[in-house]
């Protein structure tokens, strides 16, 4: 939307200088040893670094939670917003400035809980943009509290009998939003996280990446259910390859919504892959064809005119 | 004025113009037209100030709206005159009455000897009212005639507009004029129906039950070089934003601020920007916030209780110093409160709203002319200083309508572009030195380090500490810029007496009537030695306060808002704090409408008479 002409922001224009791992590392992670975000923080330098958007059109904003100091560890224009509201902050940066590209990272309080409508809406609205949410199923950086994805039973200091309250499935609110790309991963599987990663940062339109990743601190283990060294099952959806063949009619279509919500229906730890992709137009789209409309209709006027035209009627 | 002793009815009589009358002088007019909000009673007192600008005349409205949906009781005040019209007055010299409600509950407001005129076809006076002169006139029924038929009594307040154009021999060339351009857009058989029932009402000899006709003397030559332009204060506002480059913001709807939004979503793609309606009002504060990182000029606004929701980013943003306009268009509070009534009771949430110490700039237009250009200042002050700066309005300045010259928008346009220059390798987002600019994304940073905007208490360099020493340091920084700025403001305007028995100080819409107050005690019989200082910049307050004020033995701080639990009003309380002036006081009220011209001569004898 800005006055500018700028490419849009989905397809990286490669420079001359690789952005490599050390250019984008900044101040050292203060998580605790351990802690599963450090791995998706990685995953982020390895596709910045498949992607090579130029340096400076990178901006990583985030929340307030333990997962949410991340743009302090990435060298790229970012910031630190307040709890829960990073989603709007960061739309209206890919709406007023098409030439960046617009990351997100946030944890499960920060995007389920107090941000929960923001979600609703950013995911409705189809912003351009990659929102990680790093979920570890409790408040973190507040010291064990329930979240709105901690499993019933779970003790937590708000909780010390253990949970109440059903937890929410983040996957079914996401498809149920309109979330143009929905995926699912873990922080134990650095390939799988890649792919998911990069593949949300190619999509053109809000792409979201729910990665379990274990609070090593307040809620240990919490995912080992979803790892096979610890005697877990981290099963991956295949996605249809439109080959013809008879196992091909058993992998996952991930324009199909009605076979992601299946999937997002499955018992814990359920399955890790795309869930769901759809090309719909991006409210950048669809904002810059009614600005274009409205330019024409003003045959291209000057700011001046225009605004001489409106004191006229005035008068 | 006659008063006839008993009411009268006329009836309707070919359109005649009207025969050699003798002509009353007046030097301004207060009208008063009540009926119910679908009837249009908004769109004949908008005709009648568009009129009076054009005219070379100053005009002032005053209007309420129902807060329901389907309508009902409304009324609008239209003040027109020669000299300058400073208020909507206090009382009206006609009373326009549609409907028996519409009598009983505005027959007071008409001053003694005033002229009531009513619908006969559904209001019944009290035959023993001697005050006023009656004059009835069944409005309905000689619409409906006029317009034929099938579009019932829609016109009604047309067939009104006829009969004042009579009665003050307005221009009638003017008025045709404005209702072809104003219906013309509905269709040419609206244009033609409208001009029908005008010509209707403008044909009835009102002159044989007046007994006589009126009309406003000539306001001397223009002492102005660009014409006169009609508008009420959202969309002064509205447009006051365009000029100074706002291009972007978000918003969510609340009564009396929607309109701003509303004209601002469909007027910014116009001009190449943005406007998002957000599904809240945390959302359009962050979403404004997010266009102000990438660069722009952006404006988030509300009424009072969206105020309140947006308060913690408000906090994020003068901790991370980024520019950003917030409107208010207050109401009465709080809650959902007298949503549709005027209220200055949010001050000191503007001023002291949000958590930790967290100074901003908050300034008031004092009319709907300021409104233009107290939003340039709030362009040019977050853009200097790089801080949130609120405006408060309210609803009274925002819903009426004045005259005021054309701004020289040559002049005043402003363009805001994202700076991209590549940022020097010694570049530091928070300087201790100097006023933090952030270097927006897309912007190449030589020393290849990029830099991280942030609501963690920081160093220099955007790093997050825990350091006190910081933290005082960078509160001082962040205090002194806004220091600075009121270093730099402007002496409040002084209007009277430099020194004397009693300053009346006012800030937003009690300006006319506070001024009015002022003049009317000045002169007369036994005049007083008065003053009236309004304050557009609230904080930070501009320099030398304190020094005026001794020069008076009484502050009379008027504002519409609750003298608390301490006695004194939200300025009051402020410019007592700030100025540590014993002889501050306060007159208060918060009956939601705006001061009486009485009300204050009211209130400024009381305090000066030391009670
Ligand atoms: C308005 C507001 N309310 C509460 C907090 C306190 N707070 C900070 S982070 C947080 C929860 C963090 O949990 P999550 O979002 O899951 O992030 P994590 O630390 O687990 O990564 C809370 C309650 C706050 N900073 N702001
Ligand atoms: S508290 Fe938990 S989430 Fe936070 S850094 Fe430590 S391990 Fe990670
Ligand atoms: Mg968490």
């Amino acid at each position: 939307m800005s006055n500018e002409s700028s490419p849009t922001a989905t397809v990286p224009a490669p420079v001359n200088l690789p952005l490599n791992k050390k250019a984008l590392t900044a101040d050292h992670p203060t998580w605790c040893p351990g802690c599963g975000d450090f791995a998706i923080l990685n995953v982020y330098y390895r596709v910045l670094e498949k992607l090579q958007i130029p340096h400076e059109n990178i901006v990583t904003f985030a929340g307030i939670g333990c997962s949410s100091r991340m743009p302090y560890f990435v060298n790229s224009h970012g910031g630190h917003y307040i709890h829960g509201r990073a989603l709007p902050f960061a739309a209206a940066i890919s709406l007023g400035r098409p030439d960046v590209k617009v990351f997100a990272f946030g944890g499960d309080g920060d995007g389920f809980s107090i941000g929960g409508n923001h979600l609703t809406h950013a995911a409705r609205k189809n912003t351009n943009m990659t929102y990680v949410i790093m979920d570890n199923s409790v408040y973190g950086l507040t010291k064990k509290q329930t979240s709105p994805t901690s499993p019933v039973g779970f003790k937590s200091k708000t909780d010390p009998t253990g949970a109440l309250d059903r937890p929410i499935n983040p996957m079914r609110i996401l498809l149920n939003s309109g979330a143009t790309f929905v995926a699912r991963s873990h922080a134990a599987q650095i390939a799988h996280m890649t792919d998911m990663l990069e593949r949300a940062a190619r999509h053109n339109g809000f792409a979201v990446v729910e990665i379990l990743s274990e609070c090593v601190e307040f809620f240990e283990g919490a995912f080992d259910g979803a790892v096979p060294r610890k005697g877990g099952k981290f099963e991956t959806i295949e996605l249809k390859k439109n080959d013809g063949t008879p196992e091909d009619a058993l992998r996952h279509d991930p324009t199909d919504e009605v076979a992601a919500f299946k999937l997002a229906g499955l018992d814990w730890p359920g399955k890790f892959g795309v869930f769901y992709q759809h090309q719909r137009p991006t409210k950048n789209e669809l904002e810059a064809g009614l600005v274009a409309r409205a330019r024409e209709k003003t045959k291209n006027a000057s700011d001046l005119a225009l605004m001489q035209g409106t004191f006229a009627k005035m008068r | 004025m006659v008063s006839p002793n008993s009411p009268v009815t006329g009836e309707a009589s070919p359109a005649t113009p009207p025969a050699p009358v003798s002509h009353t002088l007046l030097p301004d007019v207060v009208i008063r037209l009540a009926g119910n909000s679908q009837d249009g009673i908004q769109s004949i007192g908008g005709f009648l100030a568009r009129l009076a600008g054009r005219s070379e005349q100053e005009v002032m409205t005053f209007m309420t709206i129902p807060s329901t949906i389907s309508g009902g009781p409304s009324i609008f005040q239209v003040r027109m005159g020669s000299g300058e019209i400073l208020s909507a007055g206090d009382q009206a010299d006609f009373l326009v009455a549609f409907y028996q409600h519409s009598y009983d509950a505005h027959i007071n407001s008409l001053r003694a000897g005033g002229v009531l005129i009513y619908d006969s076809d559904h209001v019944t006076p009290n035959p023993d009212d001697k005050r006023f002169t009656h004059v009835g006139l069944a409005i309905t029924s000689a619409t409906i005639e006029a317009a034929g038929g099938t579009s019932k009594d829609k016109g009604k307040n047309i067939f009104v507009l006829g009969l004042i154009a009579r009665i003050f021999d307005l221009n009638l060339d003017k008025l045709r004029k404005l209702i072809q351009e104003r219906i013309g857009g509905k269709g040419d058989d609206a244009a033609r129906a409208a001009l029908m029932a005008f010509d209707a009402g403008y044909a009835h000899p009102v002159e044989n039950l007046l007994g006589h006709l009126y009309r406003l003397t000539q306001g001397g030559p223009q002492q102005q070089d660009r014409p006169t332009v009609t508008t009420d204060g959202n969309t002064a506002l509205t447009y006051g934003l365009l000029a100074a480059g706002v291009r972007y913001g978000a918003a969510y709807p609340i009564t009396p601020w929607s309109s701003i939004m509303e004209v601002l979503r469909t007027e910014l793609t116009r001009y190449g920007g943005l406007f998002i309606q957000a599904e809240d009002e945390i959302a359009a504060i962050s979403h404004a916030l997010g266009f102000a990182y990438g660069g722009h000029l952006a404006v988030t606004g509300s009424s009072g209780p969206g105020l309140s929701l947006k308060m913690e980013a408000l906090g994020w943003a003068g901790m991370a110093e980024l520019p950003l306009i917030v409107i208010n268009v207050q109401r009465g509070g709080p809650s959902t409160g007298m949503p549709t009534n005027v209220e200055q009771s949010d001050l000191l949430q503007a001023i002291y709203g949000s958590h930790g110490d967290n100074p901003r700039v908050v300034l008031s237009p004092k009319n709907v002319e300021d409104c233009f250009y107290i939003a340039l200042e709030a362009g040019r002050i977050a853009l200097e200083y790089r801080t949130p700066v609120i405006i408060l309005s309210d609803q009274a300045i925002a819903t009426r309508i004045e005259a005021f010259e054309e701004p020289d928008l040559a002049k005043h346009m402003v363009t805001v572009k994202p700076d991209l220059t590549p940022r020097p390798a010694d570049f530091k987002p928070y300087p201790f030195d100097g006023i933090s600019r952030h270097a927006p994304p897309g912007t190449k940073m030589l020393s290849g380090k990029y830099p991280t905007v942030t609501g963690l208490e920081h160093d220099e360099l955007g790093h997050p500490t825990g350091s006190p020493v910081l933290h005082a340091k960078m509160n001082a920084k962040r205090r002194e810029k806004i220091k600075k700025l009121a270093a730099s403001l402007p002496a409040p305007e002084l209007y009277g007496d430099p020194e004397g028995d009693t300053l009346v100080v006012g800030w937003g819409c009690t300006y006319g009537p506070i001024r009015e107050a002022v003049m009317r005690l000045r002169s007369g019989d036994a005049p007083m030695k008065l003053a009236h200082l309004h304050l557009r910049h609230l904080s930070p307050l501009p320099p030398g306060l304190a020094e005026t004020f001794r020069r008076y033995r009484h502050i009379a701080v008027a504002e519409i808002n609750d003298e608390g639990i301490y006695g004194y009003g939200q300025l009051a309380m402020l410019l007592r704090a700030a100025c540590a002036n014993p002889a501050i006081r306060s007159i208060c009220k918060t009956d939601g409408l705006t001061y009486k011209i009485g009300e204050i001569i009211a209130g400024i004898k009381k305090i000066s008479a030391g009670s």
